[in-house]
């Protein structure tokens, strides 16, 4: 499967060519009041491409899809996202930007006065002018991309941690975005449920061709969606197998530590590092 | 010594901080109320929200001041043998001022600090992040229905509030001060002038804006979790109750120096 180009994103670029960069970061500084939260970050993550930070709680994860989606500013440094300068641009210059993206909250942040249908369509709704049969299509099929579609119209108070996150998936995946960012998505759920996330992850990024930026501190779950893919097979059912060679290697680890960037690699680098810290990390 | 000094400029930066966001989040809400996207149902349902969600209040509060005002001023009123002037007191009064203002302080405790907790439980919560993370921004979204609610049904409720005032006075007037429909009416009236009807309709409609942009500020600045929520609530209330107070106070005098 080939990863999509920007270019075919209709999106104004000038790196539009296939696997280009979707998010650029150049020695993007951060601090708030006395307290440095990035130094010097840079990083690339291409098109159809996974990439995976880790690190410590406080290490500044968060902050770097935040900076992402233009809801924070960097003090210094540039930040290219879908080719546009995020960090230049204001409020209403970034809304287009966002049209191409989602996030994945850490709690979810599911709208709570609203039914798991009205969340999902959300913005269908009320940023798109399609018409209300389609996106009640788009719901129903994105829930069931999720196993959720029998809870259309529960509020999400009635809903398990595990579909609560589901949901807020579907939630960021409803309007076909580019680019999807997961904040902690498995954060606080147990096993089996974070292996049902995860699925929907490596879902996601291989049959939807979103390019996957994943925040978290739990290393069995960044493993698994680095070293699976998902595939269709004969009946059309989805299937969940390890991935081959080069797919692992579409899927980067960046470990943040303190600010800096300590660790940018493939799994199997991580697995081998010599470094004191990561091997502590590890363990 | 030096430490006062400190604690006093830290203050006043923070002061100065919070005014220069509110000024900031007003004019992105005034200029968002010209421009698209505009969320016109959210504008129906605040008012449904702000609006008949605070008729009860209003009525109980309009009523009965209307009715302890005739009480008093009845015999006050007595000691000139002017009995038969209550009308004109209670409708001076209320149309004026005691119907603006307490309509005012009413909406402030009960819809001040309901969006307060509703903003500030969706920042806590991160909802808010999740709607500019969804293209939506909140000013348009969640300040501009309120704000246009609250401009709308803050002198709507104000005339609700003065005309069951008046009939509560009425009441008390017929019942109590043994003082006839007729006469009443007449002398609420004759206490009018045309200029305090003006008065009495336009102070409302900055005091409704004051109250929902306050309880927008406050919300949307919200930090520290539940514990902030609680705060922020009580802040809005204060603020805007305090806020009301003096706006009505600067309002007044222009128009006075406007309509007089």
């Amino acid at each position: 499967m080939r990863a999509k180009s920007l270019a075919e994103f209709g999106l104004p670029v000038e790196l539009a060519e296939a696997h280009a960069p979707v998010v650029l970061f150049d020695k993007v500084n951060l601090s708030f009041d006395e307290k440095v939260i990035l130094r010097d970050v840079t990083f690339s993550v291409r098109a159809g491409h996974t990439k995976i930070f880790l690190g410590a709680s406080g290490a500044g994860k968060s902050t770097i899809l935040k900076l992402m989606l233009g809801l924070l500013k960097p003090d210094s440094g540039t930040i290219w996202v879908l080719g546009h300068r995020v960090d230049l641009m204001d409020e209403a210059q970034l809304m287009r930007v966002r049209h191409h993206m989602g996030m994945v909250f850490q709690d979810g942040a599911l709208f709570d006065s609203f039914t798991v249908g009205e969340n999902v369509g959300y913005k269908l709704y009320e940023e798109t002018i399609l018409p209300l049969e389609e996106v009640r299509q788009r719901v129903d099929e994105v829930l069931g991309f999720v196993g959720l579609a029998a809870h259309v119209d529960k509020l999400p108070s009635a809903l398990s941690g595990g579909q609560r996150r589901r949901v807020a998936i579907a939630r960021a995946m409803a309007a076909r975005p580019t680019l999807l960012l997961y904040d902690e998505a498995t954060t606080g759920l147990d096993p089996m449920t974070a292996l049902t996330v995860d699925a929907e992850i490596v879902k996601l990024r291989d049959l939807e061709q979103v390019t996957s930026v994943l925040v978290t501190h739990q290393l069995r779950d960044a493993f698994y969606v680095a070293t699976h893919e998902a595939r269709r097979n004969a009946a059309g059912k989805i299937e969940i197998f390890e991935a081959a060679e080069q797919k692992i290697e579409e899927a980067d680890f960046l470990m943040i530590r303190e600010g800096w960037v300590a660790f940018e690699g493939h799994a199997s680098d991580l697995r081998t590092s010599k470094d004191p810290y990561l091997k502590a990390f590890l363990s | 010594m030096n430490g006062m000094r400190i604690w006093f400029i830290e203050w006043i930066k923070k002061a100065l901080l919070e005014v220069q966001e509110y000024v900031r989040m007003c004019v992105a809400a005034g200029t968002a109320m010209f421009s698209r996207p505009f969320y016109f149902r959210d504008v129906i349902e605040q008012i449904d929200v702000i609006g008949l969600g605070s008729l009860t209040v209003v009525l109980l509060t309009g009523f009965f001041t209307g009715a302890v005002l005739a009480l008093q001023s009845g015999m006050t009123l007595d000691q000139f043998g002017a009995r038969p002037f209550v009308g004109r007191l209670i409708s001076a009064s209320m149309i004026k001022e005691l119907g603006p203002v307490l309509t005012a302080l009413m909406l402030a405790g009960r819809v001040g600090s309901g969006i307060a907790a509703e903003l500030g439980s969706m920042v806590v919560t991160e909802q808010i992040s999740a709607l500019r993370a969804l293209g939506t921004d909140p000013i348009r979204k969640l300040v501009v229905p309120r704000v246009l609610a609250g401009f709308i049904m803050c002198p709507i409720l104000t005339v609700v509030s003065d005309t069951v005032g008046m009939l509560g006075g009425w009441i008390v007037a017929l019942t109590q001060l043994r003082v006839s429909s007729g006469v009443y009416w007449s002398a609420v009236v004759e206490g009018l002038f045309i200029q305090d009807v003006y008065m009495g309709i336009i102070k409302p409609f900055f005091l409704g804006i004051v109250i929902v942009t306050i309880g927008c500020h406050v919300g949307l600045r919200t930090s520290g979790g539940t514990q902030g929520v609680g705060r922020a609530t009580t802040n809005a209330v204060v603020a805007a109750s305090v806020l009301v107070l003096i706006v009505d106070f600067f309002v007044t005098r222009l128009l006075i120096s406007i309509l007089f």
